[in-house]
């Protein structure tokens, strides 16, 4: 299996030994103040977080703000100006998308090459293999990760295997795969889920989960250069709520390296997309993050030198716990890492329910959870 | 208020429904005042087009490609080179010397009429009954065995089932088991080769069973719709494994589906080898110069079992199958136009029967003294790259060889 998982565990500013677990938009989460729970009182539709960009950094060139939806629509027109082969397809997005992702794109670029497909993903992703081992640049784009399903014989049985079976006489490298994921507030059993887990089951795929819009273009940037099939879920609830300036011109982050965000000694936290929400609040222990940009298996090796570390590992997904990443991930640190353990490995995941809609405040793992879960790993 | 009423009355014209029209945006048609279903045609569905008769004769000059003898020689040769070497690999699974296999028997005139109507860098997208395509375009027997038998030479590394043929240098892409998914492959195929100009077009092969999938429903739309340059090619050969056409579906066949996308159809004979070639030439042809697919339905009968895990005998007479065999061949009817012409005699079918055989008997032995593939491509091509954790899976499998190599059957393969 090769998934690519945007993991980010991310430090906390400020004066918490703990650093922070998941995506930017954990850390204003940090201070679990009285205001902060009067906060997750708020209306329904209002986010339970508040996204924390990253510093701006000019390492990739000169930057502009973009929240994450135009972070895509970013990284699509750079690769639609460098390369004559790539083509957008996929429901809606002549008009710009329903997530205002390919805004613009059909004008600057002509109706060949962003163009809409009629509503069927099996063809949608069926098309983009052809077009893909024809020689185009092939980006697909499902309309919701949850309608992905009618193209799985297609991504795992096709896609996936295209290469090996063919003794690498054919290949659809040229594919990418993109899809919103993730819970929304609102979005109940058919807008809201994670369907990661089916496809790291499967060896050929790539996938890639974000964390913001910065790590969103340079993931995608990797993901349609690199060449095997990818799929590049997105955060939907980041499409507008991330804001943080990034950069105008192309740029790669490497699909699978992990990256440490900040040292800790106690605890090592893991999760990907927009589940970084939930951090400890203690603040006597020092906790280190893990920042994964893929679910790649190799990348484990920085999660088990952490663990090594600490010696207690949680990790936090919003998928259902039962056959989620978390099981994966579990099953190789305690492998790697049984002498190391002082406490079970933690999973603080969503339910083995389907995604519901008025209960969401309750399914979700939030921070809360995650801070309970800490204290007991802490206590154990 | 009474002189308000009448002021409206007489604003009001003497209406005529007939000239309206239909607005809406999903259908540009008239309207109808009477209620009446639009019937399907089963009964005299779409006619079969055909160029020979069942005896080999042309029936109507002007359709006659008038092929040079050169050509329909070796037409001829490669459907009975095909046939030969159906024979001895499906013999060679019966006695366990392959693991699989399935014949071409009464299809030929489907590949090769259609293969040769195409440009030899066309892209070919085929199910699994298309060999002759392949062999048309010279694909040697060595590489047909070495995929059979797995061996070292195979160009597929050893890792699929028999009959799952591919080659990049003759266009044509690697056989998967799943039906029907290539048929939206080659629509995005043809879409990415019409965008390159380079007049190259996309032909998608498939069963009538196969077309029931979803899949052939989304590469019919998608083709059609985006303008792509293709043809699909439907072998109704009557049966998908065991189940008729008339519990595969109740329309009129494939061809009838065509118009529903919006595509141009037809229906041939796929047992006139001529017909087959003049509808895929003129497909092509339009398909390439008016950027739209075109569906072609060969009828035709699968002679043989579907494969050598079926016995066909379960759901079908002997006599039926005698018919198809005896009575309406590819092979057969295009002997006929040949020895009408003086083109092939009886010594000719003797001495080439007999070659063609010997040069099979050969490339079956060659292959089946090779040696299979190193078990390190076990792990290759799963990515394009290896990673660091297939890398410890296979370390850890040759570690365990190693120890228990006794068990294993390492004299098989290339170390």
């Amino acid at each position: 299996m090769a998934a690519a998982a945007r993991l980010f565990i991310r430090g906390a500013h400020s004066t918490l030994a703990i650093s922070g677990v998941g995506t930017g938009k954990q850390s204003s989460l940090f201070k679990l103040s009285a205001g902060c729970s009067s906060r997750l009182k708020a209306q329904r539709h209002v986010a339970h977080f508040t996204f924390q960009p990253d510093p701006p950094t000019t390492e990739y060139g000169a930057t502009q703000k973009m929240n994450l939806f135009q972070s895509i629509t970013s990284a699509l027109d750079n690769t639609l100006a460098s390369d004559p082969t790539a083509v957008i397809f996929g429901e809606d997005v002549a008009f710009g998308g329903v997530f205002r992702c390919t805004v613009g794109l059909r004008d600057k670029y002509g109706k060949d090459r962003v163009f809409n497909t009629p509503l069927c993903e099996q063809g949608i992703v069926g098309f983009g293999i052809g077009a893909a081992t024809a020689g185009a640049t092939a980006i697909a784009e499902i309309q919701f990760a949850d309608y992905i399903f009618p193209a799985f014989d297609q991504i795992v049985n096709e896609a996936a295997k295209y290469r090996y079976r063919s003794g690498n006489l054919f290949d659809c490298g040229n594919l990418t795969i993109r899809a919103p994921w993730g819970c929304v507030g609102h979005g109940s059993l058919y807008h809201s889920q994670s369907p990661e887990a089916y496809f790291v089951h499967c060896p050929g795929i790539k996938v890639v989960i974000p964390r913001s819009p910065l790590q969103a273009k340079g993931l995608l940037l990797s993901c349609i250069a690199d060449n095997n099939p990818c799929l590049f879920f997105e955060p939907k609830i980041l499409y507008r709520a991330a804001v943080e300036q990034v950069p105008v011109d192309s740029y790669t982050i490497p699909l699978s390296q992990a990256e440490v965000l900040q040292e800790g000694s106690d605890l090592t936290l893991v999760a990907w997309g927009t589940q970084v929400r939930d951090v400890a609040s203690d603040t006597s222990r020092s906790v280190s993050p893990e920042h994964f940009r893929s679910m790649l298996n190799f990348s484990l090796v920085h999660v088990f030198q952490s663990v090594a570390r600490t010696g207690r590992l949680l990790i936090s997904h919003e998928a259902p716990v039962t056959g989620g990443f978390a099981a994966e991930i579990s099953s190789t640190v305690q492998e790697e890492c049984f002498l190391n353990l002082e406490a079970p490995i933690a999973r603080v995941c969503g339910y083995d329910t389907p995604f519901p809609h008025i209960f969401e405040p309750f399914y979700i793992p939030d921070k809360w959870k995650c801070f309970d879960a800490i204290k007991r790993m802490i206590n154990y | 208020r009474h002189s308000l009423c009448a002021a409206v009355q007489q604003q009001q014209q003497p209406f005529d429904s007939s000239l309206e029209k239909p607005q809406f945006p999903g259908a540009s048609a008239e309207f109808v005042d009477r209620l009446e279903f639009i019937q399907p045609n089963v009964i005299s569905g779409i006619p079969v087009y055909r160029v020979m008769d069942r005896q080999g004769n042309i029936i109507n000059p002007s359709e006659d490609p008038q092929l040079s003898k050169e050509t329909v020689l070796n037409f001829y040769q490669k459907m009975t080179l095909l046939n030969t070497m159906d024979r001895i690999l499906y013999e060679s699974q019966r006695q366990g010397r392959i693991s699989f296999y399935m014949t071409n028997y009464g299809e030929e005139g489907t590949h090769i009429g259609s293969a040769a109507a195409l440009e030899s860098n066309d892209l070919v997208f085929g199910q699994y009954r298309e060999a002759g395509v392949l062999m048309y375009r010279g694909f040697p027997l060595d590489l047909f065995m070495a995929q059979c038998y797995a061996n070292a030479d195979d160009l597929g590394k050893g890792r699929q089932m028999p009959v799952h043929y591919g080659c990049k240098d003759l266009h044509f892409v690697t056989i998967s088991s799943p039906l029907a998914t290539q048929i939206p492959q080659a629509a995005g195929a043809a879409y990415a080769l019409k965008r390159e100009n380079m007049n190259r077009a996309v032909i998608c092969y498939f069963g009538e069973g196969a077309a029931s999938e979803g899949d052939a429903h989304a590469g019919f739309n998608f083709s059609a719709t985006l303008e792509c340059p293709l043809i699909f090619f439907c072998r109704n050969n009557g049966y998908a494994i065991s189940t008729p056409t008339n519990e595969q579906y109740r329309g009129d066949g494939i061809a009838a589906r065509g118009p529903g996308y919006g595509m141009l159809s037809i229906r041939v004979d796929g047992n006139d080898v001529f017909a087959v070639y003049n509808a895929t030439k003129e497909a092509r042809r339009r398909a390439v110069a008016e950027n739209q697919p075109f569906l072609i339905e060969a009828m035709t009968y699968r002679i043989g079992h579907h494969s050598t895990s079926d016995d066909s005998s379960a759901y079908r007479s002997v006599d039926e199958v005698n018919y198809w065999d005896k009575q309406d061949h590819p092979i057969s009817r295009l002997r006929h136009y040949m020895t009408a012409r003086g083109w092939w005699s009886e010594d000719d079918e003797r001495s080439w029967r007999n070659q063609s055989r010997k040069t099979v008997m050969e490339a079956f032995e060659k292959a089946e003294r090779r040696l299979k593939p190193n078990p390190e491509l076990l792990f290759t091509d799963v990515y394009q790259e290896m990673n660091p954790t297939l890398a410890k899976q296979r370390e850890s499998l040759f570690r365990h060889i190693q120890q228990y190599k006794e068990h294993y059957p390492l004299d098989l393969y290339e170390k």
